[in-house]
């Protein structure tokens, strides 16, 4: 039997947009807008995206990057409030392997005429994901740029 | 407009039990022993309208104490390791509105004398001040206690 | 590990030994703080799986396990570069569609 390994981490971006709430939610429901910014990774092919915006719906892409290999999202949306909450939970596989599975929060804050994207990612990393051609880091670097990790989440906060 | 709010936390719940995993794996993927020990207060009843334990497979349950606010359990299982990991994801609503929405990793390890160590982490958002983090934990640790006397009184019958 | 990690004191405690190994009362002397606390400290980070302990005769030798470091920030800091290039196209495309849209939810 193989070693089965979790690791859970949390995460935050903040990003303040020059456009409405509704213009930036509406970025998130409508598949043609969502399809513009989401699915599409440089040099990378993507396959259709599917979208199914609603509690309970889905939404699938699966993109293959320059070495061949599928980078495959999959979300079942958990709550939607129009204009101001979404939270799905997603996992991806690389090839046919899941190496993680997430809750995502995307909150809409009106913030003077902007609004403000708060993205909250929960994950659980699976099975001590690693690639082989995986860029070897010292630990001291590892641990520098962890603490780095760690303010931005204390400041986020 | 009203006041949004999310909470994110993470909850980790752990239990040595004098059972094989493959046991405690069994307790946590049969509705019949799910409703066994499934609930986090004495008097508290639960259903399933659903149950599909399988990758992909959605749950629906309805619990709650008797004659009391009755809660609904969505449930989607994501990824199912046989005697040692199950993830799923899932939503908690109350009379339509949605308290919760959390993602579920429970593992099961080989622990010594035949036994296994559970461990249960939950990854929540917790919505709009309708529900704590505090209040999954204290109900988590409720339902170990429970599986741990499930599982005693199985071995006992066996 | 992120947990584990957001204490200050656990986090100079793993500093120390991203140095090298060293007993827990190596790792003591510099904190401000009883013996008993840093070991409570140090459960903690072992059950992260980020520091490994081992015990000869009656000292107890800590050191941190590279490969879970590398991981798990690894891992984060992959998943957040992908989000952060999203975001930006996110923007882009907020500029260059400045209509209001025409059905949508109403805020």
């Amino acid at each position: 039997m193989s070693e089965r390994s979790v690791t859970h981490a949390t995460f935050t971006i903040e990003r303040l947009y020059d456009a409405s709430r509704t213009r930036v939610f509406a970025a998130w429901a409508e598949p043609a807008a969502k399809q513009r910014w989401f699915a599409c990774h440089g040099d990378w092919t993507s396959g259709p995206h599917q979208l199914d915006f609603a509690i309970g719906g889905r939404e699938h892409l699966s993109t293959r990057d320059s070495e061949g290999v599928d980078h495959i999202y999959d979300a079942i949306y958990q709550d939607i409030i129009p204009g101001e909450r979404i939270v799905y939970a997603y996992q991806m596989h690389l090839g046919t392997r899941r190496i993680s599975v997430s809750l995502a929060t995307v909150e809409f804050r009106s913030e003077g005429k902007g609004t403000r994207l708060v993205f909250t990612e929960q994950a659980a990393f699976l099975d001590g994901y690693d690639r082989p051609d995986e860029r070897k880091l010292g630990t001291r670097a590892g641990l520098e740029n962890l603490a780095a990790e760690l303010q931005r989440q204390a400041a986020a906060a | 407009m009203t006041d949004r709010s999310v909470v994110h936390a993470t909850i980790t719940v752990e239990r040595t039990y004098r059972a094989s995993p493959k046991r405690v794996f069994a307790a946590w993927s049969s509705k019949e022993a799910l409703l066994s020990w499934g609930l986090p207060g004495e008097g508290w009843i639960s259903g399933y309208e659903r149950f599909d334990f399988r990758v992909g497979g959605n749950d629906r349950s309805h619990f709650g104490p008797a004659g009391g606010e009755t809660y609904v359990n969505d449930t989607t299982y994501l990824d199912i390791v046989p005697d040692a990991r199950i993830v799923s994801a899932g939503s908690m609503t109350s009379a339509g509105t949605r308290l919760s929405a959390g993602l579920m990793t429970v593992e099961f390890q080989a622990a010594g004398n035949g036994g296994c160590h559970l461990v249960m982490t939950e990854q929540g958002a917790f919505l709009d001040g309708h529900d704590l983090p505090e209040n999954h934990e204290a109900g988590w640790n409720e339902m170990l206690d429970k599986l741990g006397d499930h599982l005693a009184r199985d071995q006992a019958a066996a | 590990m992120f947990q584990a990690l957001a204490d200050p004191t656990r986090r100079l405690m793993v500093e120390r030994l991203c140095d090298g190994p060293a007993s827990v009362s190596e790792l003591a002397a510099p904190l401000q703080m009883t013996l008993s606390a840093v070991v409570q400290h140090l459960a903690v980070l072992e059950e992260s799986g980020l520091v490994r302990s081992q015990k000869q005769g009656r000292v107890r030798t800590c050191q941190v396990d590279t490969q879970a470091l590398r991981s798990a920030e690894r891992w984060i800091s992959e998943r957040r570069t992908l989000w952060e290039k999203r975001f930006d196209r996110l923007g882009a495309y907020l500029a260059e569609n400045p209509e209001e849209p025409k059905e949508g939810p109403q805020t």
